[in-house]
């Protein structure tokens, strides 16, 4: 069967890093590598891995309207309202790596099925990708939990000057769907930046405060997560399980990239982009199933 | 005769060793008495600063109104300040409305290598016609010529003046002398010095902080603050009097204030305890001492290796999860044998 044709927008560490995970897909293809300086780094690199590339922007999609059924866009949340109804029109689906929040919010481990059936889809934050899933089973498992706090800590070399400038929008995005998936109406984010050499992995910890906690749930349902999440992100790692101290819960996990164009300390960002992949990837086997079916 | 500005941290890092229980009648009073004094800034808050009430640092008992309120209707003539650490609070979350309450000196802070994440809150405190101040934590952790560009940043940002934090109680007068002057020799704006106590050297790093060019000196009244306190702002205000350096407070209202500090808010006079000292020798961020004493007993280790062991981690201010870890790590570790 032909694989998924897909256009990565945006050619910086994130573009790029997504163009490797297309490579090694079973059911996609990057059919185009767009950005706006071919002499770029990551411009070269696709080049160099015999990829298709322009430096038109999304004219280049514009004038190849057939050229692919998905893009992924990673420019800015500026850029994607500007390419967001420009997609929609040309009937290719947006799956959306900045923080424009145009479209519903996926996590592929809770709610990857509900998204297939929209055509802009956003993928929240990469410290939102570590910690809902965590704050979702909370919500499913407990009662009466009145907070929720999720706390990340990222090394210094893996946040760049748009992650820095924009950390306000980080932490509202993340709260924003914290409060979504878990159900509880008050949350918080935090961010850490560890320039420590050499580089830390991401870490996520997230907190409740309950009176009172049904802790065999809670395991069980965090364990299931844990290697759902796996298999997509798979050194997705709880480090700190479940524990219940001073009407609160705690549990952290640690995510270490894959380590394909970004270095592996920048989980942060890998698992966003293995969250975006598993998506597009999920359009791609429905598809799939749609054509058995006729 | 040399000038330097005195800010008050006693009701912001004093939040710190009361776990963030600081009452309104707490606040009402002590702002009084600072006021009366004729401190030039007085801050007040978590001791994170804005928006730091959390699970992760700790539950403060009043939310950030509260006490920004009750402060201001105690403040006359000191100037109300205020930390602020991007990361934890936001533009709108959290420091639109401080305005509203009517702040008067934004202090904002990230870790010592990271500055640019400060330039939101620089430029918005700038805009609404307020005082911004940059603020490098732990400062022990990078080298002199890293803090000059960090601090040339917050400068670029608007920042009126930049302080480095000494976080941990790390450094020797030596350390003050060669930092500090490095900054006070290539900055526009002035420079100042925040110390902490973990060594016994609160004091006099505050003393050569102004020798090497710092105009702005942090201090808290009676020390109070996290881990082994801070420099002690009443004993600053007596050894610059006599070493001729102007700040403007009296001396005799100053050491009321400190009277009132410790009968009527501090649970216990910060001392250098054990563990502070080992705190300040790993290098650790004093507001970890709480945090970490709970963990060890949790945990049935020593505090003092779960000091050693972040230092080793380099963990930063606001990493309090890692002390968990740690413990945990540390207690399967004697578990094994």
């Amino acid at each position: 069967m032909d694989k998924l044709k897909v256009a990565i927008l945006g050619s910086g560490n994130i573009g790029t890093d997504l163009l490797y995970k297309v490579l090694r897909s079973s059911w996609l293809e990057c059919s185009l590598f767009i950005g706006r300086n071919l002499s770029s780094k990551g411009m070269s690199r696709a080049l160099t891995l015999g990829v298709a590339v322009s430096d038109k922007g999304i004219q280049c999609i514009q004038d190849n309207p057939g050229s692919c059924d998905i893009v992924f866009d990673c420019t800015s949340a500026m850029s994607h309202n500007i390419h967001a109804p420009i997609l929609a029109e040309l009937g290719i689906i947006a799956i959306d790596l900045t923080p424009a929040k145009l479209g519903p919010f996926c996590i592929p481990a809770i709610n990857l099925d509900a998204c297939l059936n929209d055509v802009n889809i956003n993928m929240i934050t990469c410290g939102g990708q570590a910690s809902i899933p965590l704050a979702y089973v909370i919500g499913q498992t407990q009662k009466d939990v009145e907070y929720i706090e999720v706390v990340s800590t990222i090394a210094s070399k893996s946040a760049g000057p748009a992650t820095r400038l924009n950390l306000d929008e980080y932490i509202e995005t993340t709260e924003k769907g914290v409060k979504m998936f878990s159900g509880c109406g008050r949350a918080k984010a935090i961010l850490n930046l560890n320039p420590a050499e050499p580089c830390i992995d991401m870490q996520t910890t997230v907190y409740a405060k309950m009176p009172r906690v049904d802790l065999p749930a809670l395991q069980q349902g965090i364990a299931e997560m844990v290697q759902k999440i796996q298999q997509y992100v798979p050194s997705y790692k709880l480090v700190i399980p479940p524990t219940y101290e001073n009407n609160r819960v705690i549990m952290s996990v640690r995510v270490k990239g894959i380590g394909d164009f970004l270095p592996s300390y920048a989980g942060n960002l890998d698992i966003i982009n293995c969250a975006a992949i598993a998506v597009a990837e999920e359009f791609a086997k429905n598809r799939g199933k749609g054509r058995e079916a006729q | 005769m040399k000038n330097v500005i005195i800010s008050d941290a006693t009701l912001r890092d004093g939040s710190h060793a009361l776990s963030h229980q600081l009452t309104r009648e707490h606040i009402a009073q002590y702002c009084r008495a600072a006021d009366a004094a004729g401190i030039s800034i007085v801050e007040v808050g978590h001791g994170n600063g804005l928006g730091a009430s959390s699970l992760q640092v700790g539950l403060s008992l009043l939310d950030d109104r509260e006490m920004l309120q009750t402060a201001r209707e105690n403040l006359s003539r000191s100037r109300l300040g205020i930390h602020v650490i991007p990361g934890f609070a936001t533009i709108n979350n959290d420091l639109r409305y401080a305005f509203d309450y009517g702040v008067d000196v934004v202090r904002v802070a990230s870790h010592c290598t990271e500055a640019d994440i400060t330039e939101r809150h620089i430029s918005y405190t700038r805009e609404q016609g307020k005082e911004a101040y940059g603020v490098l934590m732990m400062s022990h952790m990078a080298p002199k010529e890293v803090l000059l560009d960090e601090a040339l940043k917050m400068q670029s940002y608007g920042a009126e003046a930049v302080i480095l934090m000494d976080s941990a109680g790390a450094y020797l007068p030596v350390d003050v002398l060669d930092r500090v002057g490095h900054l006070a020799a290539s900055l526009k704006v002035p420079v100042g010095f925040h110390a902490h106590n973990n060594l016994g050297m609160g004091v006099a790093n505050s003393v050569a902080a102004v020798e090497a060019g710092a105009r702005i000196i942090d201090g808290a009244s009676r020390g109070f603050g996290a881990g082994a306190g801070n420099a002690q702002l009443e004993v600053i205000v007596a050894v610059f009097e006599r070493l001729q350096i102007k700040t403007g407070i009296d001396l005799y209202k100053a050491l009321d204030a400190a009277d009132i500090v410790e009968k009527t808010i501090m649970a216990a006079i910060p001392y250098i305890s054990s563990v502070s000292l080992v705190s300040g020798l790993s290098g650790v961020f004093s507001g970890f001492a709480k945090h970490v004493g709970l963990a060890a007993r949790e945990y049935g280790v020593d505090p003092r290796d779960i000091f050693f062991e972040l230092g080793i981690r380099k963990v930063v201010g606001g990493q309090e999860d890692k002390i968990v870890e740690v413990a945990m790590e540390l207690q399967d570790r004697k578990r094994r044998g």
